[in-house]
């Protein structure tokens, strides 16, 4: 039976997308079924960070109103063959997914896979809702900012009373995923440190992902950073994040980019 | 719960100043019982006659009037409760056991929360006290009629004594609080004491003036 996890911020812009595809990638790689599913209607983007967006026939609202299969609308990754995407349609609005239709589609992937990653939509409407409803585990996306960290406490609010596993009484497991943290302008107190948005927060933390030219280098050529620069900072944050939402005990470091002296002389160019 | 408007004379000026009240607050009135009390007005006032229908023309459901002594125009509206019928005649209860009232319980006048109270929630008790264990996050608010409790940060809102309470106080642990009020005497993050923030803090209401003590 999977675990289904959303990856939700309430904020727009933290990095949901860019935080699903390089987790679900990182967890493919570790052996796992996965299936990624972009709630994204009308604005989708899951797509283009997978490399997909070119192979999408069918997708989730054509599944929830009966014109699609699941086993059809789901794009297996090039690179790895244990990773699916299920695309948002860019042509409708969140209107068009139904309650009972996200539900469906939920139980039906999992039964086919060990880990379902809701890419969830900013904002607090009914399509981050849906995205959060089944949910089993939230990780909560946050920029070290203080506007981010308000909408990602709103977030837990939602999360610990408008959840099928609220309403049935239980608790959504929730995890801190710190995202564009940069050590040494937290350290210049340009940016909230880790311990104020824990402090705030008050939920546990799964990872702190570095600041990095790699994740966009990533983004633009359509591949998870995961497994676009595996040994990049950003990559191994995640990575160790994905050990840890495995029930590993990895401790916590902010991995750096470590660059020599000439390397930055001559690099510069080259990036 | 009704409210009672109580019109004053010259009534076209206090009519004016309904609209403008009703403008800023649309659906203040809304599916609200109104009584109309003609104590503090001149029985010559040219408005009286046609003061209740100009109050229904705005909305408002009228349910009684008051102190109108034996103005014609407000007969059509006294003891006109919506839906009310009459209630035949009162038969004496029949002698039973000592009356027992009811005893209050704990849960009735307090309430707990166990867990933080997160930015957009919105905590509203307004039969007592308030105890929240956890932070009371930025821009969320907890309303009580009593005292407020907070063992945790308080950076959010919070307004006690909302009732009317004058002996109402705030607690908290941690003092970074966006706006705290006491009966309706209100105080913003911008006129707190600096060397309060961050601290243990009690906030009570004395001679109309919040009054911030540092705990601890």
């Amino acid at each position: 039976m999977a675990k289904v996890v959303v990856v939700t911020s309430g904020k727009g812009g933290v990095g949901k997308t860019t935080s699903t595809a390089a987790l679900g990638a990182a967890l493919a790689q570790s052996g796992e079924r996965v299936a990624i599913v972009d709630f994204d209607v009308g604005l989708r983007n899951l797509d283009l960070i997978m490399g997909a967006e070119r192979r999408v026939v069918f997708d989730m609202i054509n599944v929830i109103q009966g014109e699609a299969k699941l086993t059809q609308a789901l794009i297996r990754d090039k690179r790895l063959e244990n990773l699916m995407l299920l695309p948002a349609s860019q042509t409708r609005d969140k209107d068009a997914l139904t309650s009972e239709g996200v539900a469906k589609v939920i139980a039906e992937l999992r039964e086919k896979f060990d880990w379902v990653l809701c890419d969830s939509p900013a904002g607090i409407e009914r399509g981050a809702s849906l995205a959060m409803h089944h949910a089993d585990i939230a990780i909560v996306v946050t920029n070290p900012e203080v506007s981010s960290v308000r909408d990602s406490d709103r977030i837990i609010g939602m999360l610990d009373s408008k959840t099928e596993r609220a309403e049935r009484g239980q608790q959504v497991e929730k995890h801190l995923l710190l995202t564009r943290y940069d050590p040494a302008r937290a350290e210049r107190g340009d940016m909230l440190k880790v311990e104020d948005v824990l402090e705030i927060l008050s939920i546990p933390l799964l990872g702190i992902i570095p600041e990095s030219q790699e994740v966009l280098r990533a983004s633009n050529v359509g591949s998870p950073v995961t497994l676009n620069n595996p040994v990049s900072a950003p990559a191994r944050a995640y990575t160790d994040a994905v050990r840890r939402l495995r029930g590993e005990t990895v401790p916590m470091t902010v991995p750096t980019d470590k660059v020599g002296l000439m390397a930055r002389l001559l690099g510069r160019r080259a990036a | 719960m009704a409210f009672v408007l109580a019109p004053e004379t010259p009534l076209h000026a206090w009519l004016a100043a309904l609209d403008v009240q009703m403008q800023r607050s649309p659906g203040f009135f809304e599916a609200r019982p109104v009584v109309v009390d003609f104590a503090a007005l001149n029985p010559a006032d040219a408005g009286i006659p046609t003061l209740l229908n100009d109050l229904e023309a705005r909305g408002l459901t009228v349910v009684d009037v008051e102190n109108a002594g034996d103005l014609p125009c407000a007969d059509p509206w006294k003891r006109r409760l919506v839906g009310g019928r009459d209630g035949g005649d009162v038969i004496p209860a029949p002698a039973a056991s000592p009356a027992v009232p009811p005893q209050p319980t704990p849960e009735d006048s307090a309430l707990l929360l166990d867990r933080p109270v997160r930015s957009g929630q919105s905590i509203l008790f307004l039969k007592g006290d308030v105890t929240v264990v956890g932070a009371v996050s930025s821009a969320a608010e907890v309303l009580a009629g009593g005292s407020i409790h907070i063992y945790g940060a308080l950076r959010g809102r919070a307004i006690a004594g909302a009732v009317g309470h004058r002996q109402a106080r705030i607690f908290c642990q941690r003092f970074e609080a966006e706006l705290v009020s006491i009966d309706g005497y209100y105080r913003t993050a911008d006129d707190f004491d600096p060397a309060l923030i961050g601290r243990p803090v009690e906030i009570r209401l004395a001679d109309e003036t919040l009054r911030f003590t540092l705990l601890g």
